[in-house]
């Protein structure tokens, strides 16, 4: 089978410790982790991990399931890059005196769809948003003007097709009964649904 | 303190109409034992720990707290409590190395799907992550072991940690849980509301709901096998579903086998119970699980000791698995039909679907290997005419006379191999083991706790020379605690199953192995205990007949041939297939 993308989802409790636990069920089987997010979600107390790594789909849905079996975890997707719209940020910190004198900026902000965040006497601070690729053009953009910094954030993602998870957290927010929640439904399903 | 009237109070349903009483953390902790049924605790005091044994002062009448001498033979014997009596194993250590010293316990207890609470105390908490006296991170160390831990620094927080905590260890697919309680909150007083037990997390669902469909698919593959074959694991046992898995058995007249941890769930002379499987198990079933049809795994998790070269594991079968974790489905073995769900629910769906049958001449098939087997190896085995004994004699002589009803503890090696391979259990909950980490030192502190949990059964822990001298400073708890264990070693003044390996893979390069032993008479002398070493056959029955009339503990050596070999043996990289039986 072979190696791609895979964007895991997992909605948690939020809890010390528990990115650890996660972590842990990569760790011991040495994947690396390409890249990885973890925000509050859209209801209070529940937060979203956005986890990328570079594997084969039979790993990818046995570690899925050991995620989904951590006691504080609610639920675990797994998407490849086509099933999921996502984005990385990335912002680049450069010398003003340069890029005033030497560059279009305004060019150069227009063709890689950057703005300007900061703009001091010794420095202008440029954010742009995208895949990858994008973000990495801008570097190379920038390099020649002397870049000082950059960084990259990790990846976030939303599920393409899915109606969302929405709903199913507001059921958990109630605090309903679990024999109202069909646990892995979809775990046999493959390919026909976005989930494990 | 006024615990005592605190306990007369009424318990009421909602919180907030609950009379509260001013406890401390540790008097919290040790009412909300209590009400979770804890009668035995097994630990060992520090530093960090001592509010919560201060308040156990008071709670002597209530909670039986044995003093083990090492952490490790404390959770072991946790273990060994849980395994025999179905509860939740209670394990005290301080923080630092008392905690560290829970470690491999807790590794065992969580491959083994043991329920154990271990309360560790911790620093206080304006120390942590300070490198304080006797701190270490045990939440960070023990996460990757347990089923779940937290670190309670409030008070407040005890009650509902508690009552997770057994929540968690006990349902669905047991497990250790850890909490860590930092020492202000042992001391630290609050308005204590009674505790309620906890039967609901939002983020666990313990068991997977049943699905129909598949039991229905499940049946039918059933119901038109020609060679069905059934393997059952430890989850029968942890779901109490000994009588549903029987009936089962029985209405479908399928052959089945077990793993170590299942052993016992019917008994070892069922009709339809073909021995055992895996590494040493017997011929018939590892053989047989390469030419039957459909494979049904019930509660157990594929392990490779089972397996052998996956690539080559029962290709040629339609697999059903049932078990309460879906991570276990499709882990190792790729499933036909996965019946998710708690085997005391599945089962009766399962027995109600399939057809009554008999496979007699599938059944005669397991049969006649087990004749060769017994021409090859378990005849020498068990009867040997000549020569030094041998382990296997020495189990089925114990079959004589405890007629299968003992409770057999083992540690971790060939006498564990001969002794899973040849005890006669009658009964479930008998077969205590290290199965999956294999623990060496295990048996000596896990058969006080079993005792503990099984205080009306005969307990007898099987020893190798090499395992019992890993945690041997337990026969201090065993002196203390009046406890009546049988213990018996097997000694062959070797550490055999490493050497067995050496000598059939390493050309007899017999590296580090020679382990010399001390008088194991003397030492139990040592600690009030009668012993006795015997290397005659003459004297085995009678010496035995000595250790199990004796009113209380005894160690009986017993010297075994020094170069015996646990066979059949599926060689490392093997198919089961290609199970050797010399």
């Amino acid at each position: 089978m072979e190696k791609k993308e895979f964007n895991i989802t997992v909605y948690t409790e939020n809890q010390i410790g528990l990115l650890n636990r996660i972590a842990i069920i990569f760790t011991r089987r040495k994947i690396n982790i390409d890249s990885l997010n973890t925000s509050p979600s859209e209801i209070h107390g529940i937060h979203r991990f956005n986890i990328v790594i570079d594997e084969t789909e039979d790993v990818v849905r046995k570690l899925c399931r050991q995620i989904e079996k951590q006691v504080e975890v609610l639920k675990v997707y797994y998407h490849t890059n086509e099933d999921v719209i996502w984005q990385e940020m990335a912002l680049y910190k450069v010398p003003a005196d340069i890029i005033a004198e030497k560059a279009s900026v305004e060019r150069l902000l227009r063709e890689n769809g950057a703005r300007a965040v900061v703009i001091r006497k010794d420095y202008i601070v440029f954010e742009t948003t995208g895949h990858r690729e994008e973000t990495d053009n801008l570097i190379k953009v920038l390099q020649p003007f002397g870049l000082i910094e950059f960084v990259r954030s990790a990846r976030v993602a939303i599920i393409k097709d899915s109606e969302g998870f929405n709903s199913k957290l507001r059921e958990f927010e109630k605090e309903q009964p679990g024999e109202e929640v069909i646990e892995n439904e979809y775990l046999n399903q493959g390919q026909k649904v976005f989930t494990m | 303190m006024n615990e005592t009237a605190f306990a007369q109070q009424e318990t009421a349903t909602a919180a907030e109409e609950k009379p509260t009483v001013e406890l401390t953390g540790s008097a919290a902790l040790l009412e909300a034992l209590i009400a979770e049924g804890v009668d035995t605790i097994f630990g060992y005091p520090g530093g960090a720990i001592m509010p919560v044994y201060d308040a156990l002062f008071d709670y002597k009448d209530k909670l039986n707290h044995i003093l083990v001498r090492h952490e490790q033979g404390g959770i072991h014997a946790g273990q060994g409590y849980a395994r025999t009596s179905g509860k939740v194993g209670v394990v005290f250590a301080t923080s630092g190395p008392g905690a560290t010293n829970l470690v491999t316990g807790l590794a065992d207890a969580q491959i083994d799907s043991t329920p154990l609470v271990c309360i560790t105390g911790q620093v206080f908490a304006h120390l942590l992550g300070t490198d304080a006296f006797q701190e270490t991170d045990v939440i960070n160390i023990t996460t990757p072991i347990t089923k779940w831990n937290y670190q309670v620094t409030d008070a407040n927080e005890i009650p509902e940690a508690i009552a997770k905590a057994f929540y968690i260890a006990k349902s669905g697919r047991p497990g250790p849980v850890l909490i860590d309680i930092t020492k202000n909150a042992q001391v630290q007083k609050f308005e204590y509301k009674g505790y309620t037990p906890c039967n609901h997390i939002r983020s666990y669902r313990p068991k997977p709901i049943v699905r129909q469909q598949y039991i229905q698919e499940a049946a039918e593959l059933i119901n038109n096998a020609k060679q069905p074959f059934i393997l059952w694991g430890q989850g029968v046992i942890l779901g109490s579903a000994e009588n549903e898995f029987k009936a089962f058995v029985e209405k479908s007249g399928i052959p089945a086998a077990w793993t170590i941890m299942g052993a016992g769930a019917i008994p070892s002379d069922h009709p339809q119970n073909v021995g055992m499987l895996g590494m040493h198990g017997n011929y018939g079933p590892n053989v047989l699980t390469n030419e039957c049809d459909v494979l049904i795994a019930i509660g157990m998790r594929f392990d490779d000791r089972v397996t052998g070269r996956l690539d080559k594991y029962a290709k040629q079968a339609k697999v059903i698995h049932l078990d309460i974790d879906p991570a276990e489905i499709d882990k190792n073995v790729q499933t036909t039909v996965p019946v998710w769900g708690d085997c005391k629910e599945t089962l009766p769906l399962l027995t109600a679907a399939v057809e009554q049958k008999q496979h007699t001449e599938w059944l005669a098939r397991f049969n006649d290997y087990t004749r060769q087997e017994e021409e090859a190896v378990i005849n020498n085995e068990l009867h040997p005419q000549e020569g030094e004994m041998t382990m296997g004699e020495v189990i089925d002589t114990l079959n004589q006379l405890t007629n299968g009803d003992a409770v057999i503890v083992t540690d971790v090696g060939q006498h564990q191999m001969v002794a899973c391979r040849y005890a006669k259990l009658n009964k479930t909950r008998s077969n205590v083991t290290s199965g999956g980490l294999g623990t060496m030192g295990f048996a000596l502190p896990a058969a006080i706790g079993a005792k503990f949990g099984a205080q009306d059964r005969t307990v007898v822990a099987v020893i190798g020379d090499g395992g019992v001298q890993m945690t041997i400073q337990e026969l201090g708890t065993i002196m203390q605690s009046g406890i009546d264990v049988k213990i018996m070693i097997l000694n062959n003044q070797f550490l055999g199953m490493v050497r067995q390996w050496q000598e059939l893979f390493n050309s007899r390069r017999y590296s580090f192995v020679d382990i010399q032993s001390p008088d194991f008479v003397k030492v139990a002398e040592g600690y009030g205990i009668p012993g006795r070493s015997i290397s005659d056959r003459s004297d085995l029955k009678e010496a035995l007949e000595q250790m199990l009339n004796n009113p209380g503990s005894f160690l009986l050596e017993v010297m075994v041939t020094k170069e015996n070999n646990v066979f059949p043996m599926v060689p490392q990289g093997c198919s089961v297939s290609e199970i050797r039986l010399k």
